[in-house]
Parts: C-alpha cells; structure tokens; sequence
C-alpha cells in the first residue's frame, strides 16, 4: 500500500535556512546541509527545498548549493526557486533532484510545465500555489513573489489547466496559516481535492503532529509538508530540527 | 568495479554517494569505452521515455552495453526510466526500447480503475511477490521504497517478473532475467532499504 508523505519544506534565503510566518519575518533556523544530514538520519519520507528570494531578485537557481544539497540528500528532493527555463530545470534533475517545482514562471508560461514534462518526465513537474482567502467574497486568490504579487489566475481554473497538462503534483501553500503553528486550513484543501486527479501536497499551518495525523486521516493519501513543525521546539520556538521516527510514523499513516 | 552510467540522466551522484559511504569501489562512466572497465552496471533513470532512449543512442552507449550487457554477461541494474528501457517500447513514446526483456511499458489507466487513484503514483510503497534473490536481503519491506511513476513495466512472461507492488491494481515493480534487474522504485532515495539493494547488488 503507497502510504501519505511526511514532508520537512525548507526555505532559503542568503544561503541560509530561514522560517517566515504569513511569508513575512524570516528568522534564521540554521544550514542547509546541516538540516538535510539531520534529515537524512530521520529517514524523512521526502524534502522540499525552496529558495524564497531567487524569483524576487530576479536571478536563476543558484545550482551550486542545488548540488551540495542534492549530493547530500538520501531521500527524494524537489528544488523550487527561480526556475524559468527548461534547460535550468534538465540541469537541476542532472544535478539529483528527483523533481522541479515552478510557481511564478508557470503561472505566466502555463507552457512551460509541458516543455519541461516533455524532457525530464511529467512526474518530476511541481507547481507551487501559494494562495490567500479573499477578504470579502469568499474563496482563495494566487500569490507569486513571497506573497507580495497577485497572480490573475483562478484556482479552480488553473488546476484544470494543469491538470490537462498533466504535471506531477500540485503543492498547495497557505499564507494565511504560515508559520502559525495552528493546523492546516481543511477547508481549502477539500474545495480542490475532489476536483484534482494529481497528487496534493499541503502546507501551511502544521503546529503538531495531531495536526499532519487529522490530515491523512480526513484525505487518506497526501503529501503532509511543514515548515516550522520540524525546525521549532517549544513555545518560544527555540531552533531544533526533528521529524518522528519509522516507530514513530507508523501510527500517523494507519 | 560498478559502473554508474551517467548520460544525463538520473540520480547519478546519489548513487555515488551511497557507495562513497559503503567503500565500494565505483566509477561514474560517461565515455562508452569506459563502459568494459566495470564488472557490474547501473542504469539509472529520470526522464521521460523518448529522451532517455534518444540519449543512450546519440551517446553510442546503447550498442556498446548491447555488447557489454547481451554478449558478455554484464550485470547490469536499471532504475526507474532505467527499468523502462529495458522492454521493447512504451506508451510513454514512439522510439523502440533495448528489448532486453520482453515487454511493455504502460501506462496506469485509471479510467479502468474504480478508486480512481491519482497519478502519478509517488510516495513510498511496499514490495511483494519478492522472488528468492539476493538483491532484497535483508530489506525492511514494510518501510518500503519511493515510487515516482506513471507508467510501469507490463512483463510477457511471468518468470521475468521480481516484485510487484499495489497501487490500485498489482503492477510489477521489479524485473530481472537472469543477470540483467530492474526496479520501478528508486533504491537511490529510499534511505537504509535503498542502501542495502546497492550493497547485496554489488555482492551478487
């Protein structure tokens, strides 16, 4: 039986591990190698490392840290962060990664997903939607560039789009529960599940690991991604990377 | 010495690594004719069906591991697109495979599925049927391997068939005819599991 993933998102920024809440106030949490050897040990099911200024400053993927992070990783990793070109894309899966992730260049190339499918595989395709609620009429808007940029598209639209496309998995990222700690926003993920036949990734909002448990029970197979949950500890979220061992996960799949 | 062919394709240095930290000796092989210098093979894979073909042809690696792999015995270990090649063709594209194993590779048809699962099927999963082989000594199966995948080897015959694992429906997850092995998984991210496939390949 395939079995929900448990998935650590890392963010970076200068080069370092950082945590935002609401994408906003990104406090140092520490290196990047250091967290994946950490990871590595903890046998997580699968990481997602995404480098938060790169769209933002305009620039491409920095493919040197791509790759000391991927020489290091013994578990499967998808590299968001600045990716444009398809060519950018073949390098990083050359480099290790087993998937790409786009936001903002697919959502204003939707072509993109598919030139890129085409060469390393539709299944190593992510699109990364960070989303917000509306504020008055209800439902959920698209936001590129650290929350900081609306995108036009609706979501509903843009999964169907995507999912004609074919790509690999869509991840869902919420800026309203971000870095909170308060579980993630259900009903968000039920408005599009039903309608998405590619496998979802949440994240945004996981505070325990009752909060990834209610998930999987409440949507059977899903990615179960968290930010703080795995690099915070205690209520004054002193800096310490954890993730629940086999034992320890076993009950959290059933 | 295990040959690990790098042609643009696949986790190459993951799998470097691992055998790094075993202290088995390897070589990342990029030139064909490097290719004899190794006693056993690794395919590696990520990619989409067409491109990987296209590379191996274009890098005259496909006739020289004919030679290596069908001539003169070579072990070889495909993964994933590695595995896939290894048929006569796939849905997945229009060029013709090595046909090292008789087969083809499909893709899940979930319109035939009634649990409708989605696609692609990623995430960890467990083995079963595991024929009596070396390759899996050892393996804590209920942990599983990670699966990344929307098209899976349909075997001809079932003597070539290793491992098969559930998604939906049993497919076959792995595939061996005699010296020649492939997995649909990828041992390469499978943490302690994967570790110990690349180690009892290295000692088979």
């Amino acid at each position: 039986m395939l079995r929900s993933r448990i998935i650590p998102c890392l963010l970076i920024q200068n080069k370092g591990l950082v945590k935002t809440v609401n994408f906003k106030d990104p406090k140092y949490v520490g290196d990047p190698i250091n967290a994946v050897k950490i990871f590595n040990e903890k046998e997580v099911d699968e990481l997602i490392v995404l480098d938060i200024d790169a769209t933002k400053e305009n620039r491409g993927p920095n493919l040197k840290m791509i790759k000391n992070l991927a020489d290091e990783c013994r578990m499967p990793f998808c590299y968001g962060g600045g990716i444009t070109t398809v060519e950018q894309a073949v390098k990083i899966i050359s480099l290790g990664a087993e998937k790409i992730a786009l936001s903002y260049s697919a959502l204003t190339n939707i072509n993109l997903c598919q030139e890129i499918g085409d060469i390393i595989g539709n299944q190593s395709v992510v699109v990364v939607l960070d989303v917000k609620k509306k504020k008055i009429f209800g439902g959920y808007d698209i936001y590129t560039h650290n929350g900081s940029k609306k995108s036009n598209w609706k979501l509903n639209d843009l999964i169907s789009k995507l999912e004609e496309i074919g790509i690999g998995e869509i991840v869902i990222n919420s800026i309203d529960n971000d870095g909170l700690m308060q579980g993630y926003d259900l009903p968000l993920i039920e408005s599009i599940r039903e309608k998405c036949s590619m496998p979802i990734t949440v994240i945004g909002g996981a505070g325990s690991i009752q909060h990834i448990k209610d998930l999987i029970s409440k949507f059977k197979i899903i990615g179960a991604a968290a930010g703080s949950l795995f690099v915070f500890k205690g209520k004054y979220k002193a800096v310490l990377i954890s993730y629940p061992n086999r034992e320890e996960r076993k009950p959290i799949y059933k | 010495m295990i040959g690990i062919i790098d042609y643009g394709s696949g986790n190459v240095q993951a799998i470097a690594t691992i055998y790094k930290n075993l202290n088995i000796d390897y070589q990342v092989i990029t030139d064909k004719d490097d290719l004899k210098k190794a006693d056993k093979l690794i395919l590696p894979g990520v990619g989409a069906f067409d491109a990987t073909m296209k590379q191996l042809i274009d890098s005259g690696l496909r006739d020289e591991l004919n030679n290596l792999v069908l001539i003169n015995k070579v072990p070889i270990l495909g993964i994933c697109v590695g595995l896939q090649v290894m048929g006569f063709g796939s849905d997945e594209g229009d060029l013709p495979g090595l046909g090292w194993i008789p087969g083809i590779v499909k893709k899940f048809n979930i319109n035939k599925i009634e649990s409708k699962p989605k696609l692609p099927h990623m995430g960890w999963n467990t083995i079963k049927d595991i024929q009596n082989h070396r390759l899996f000594k050892g393996i804590d199966n209920e942990f599983g391997f990670y699966f990344v995948h929307s098209f899976y080897f349909e075997c001809e015959s079932e003597d070539n068939i290793l491992t098969t694992s559930n998604y939906s429906i049993d497919f076959t997850s792995a595939i061996y005819s005699d010296h020649i092995i492939g997995t649909q998984f990828h041992p390469e991210k499978s943490h302690g599991n994967g570790v110990l496939l690349f180690k009892n390949f290295a000692q088979l």
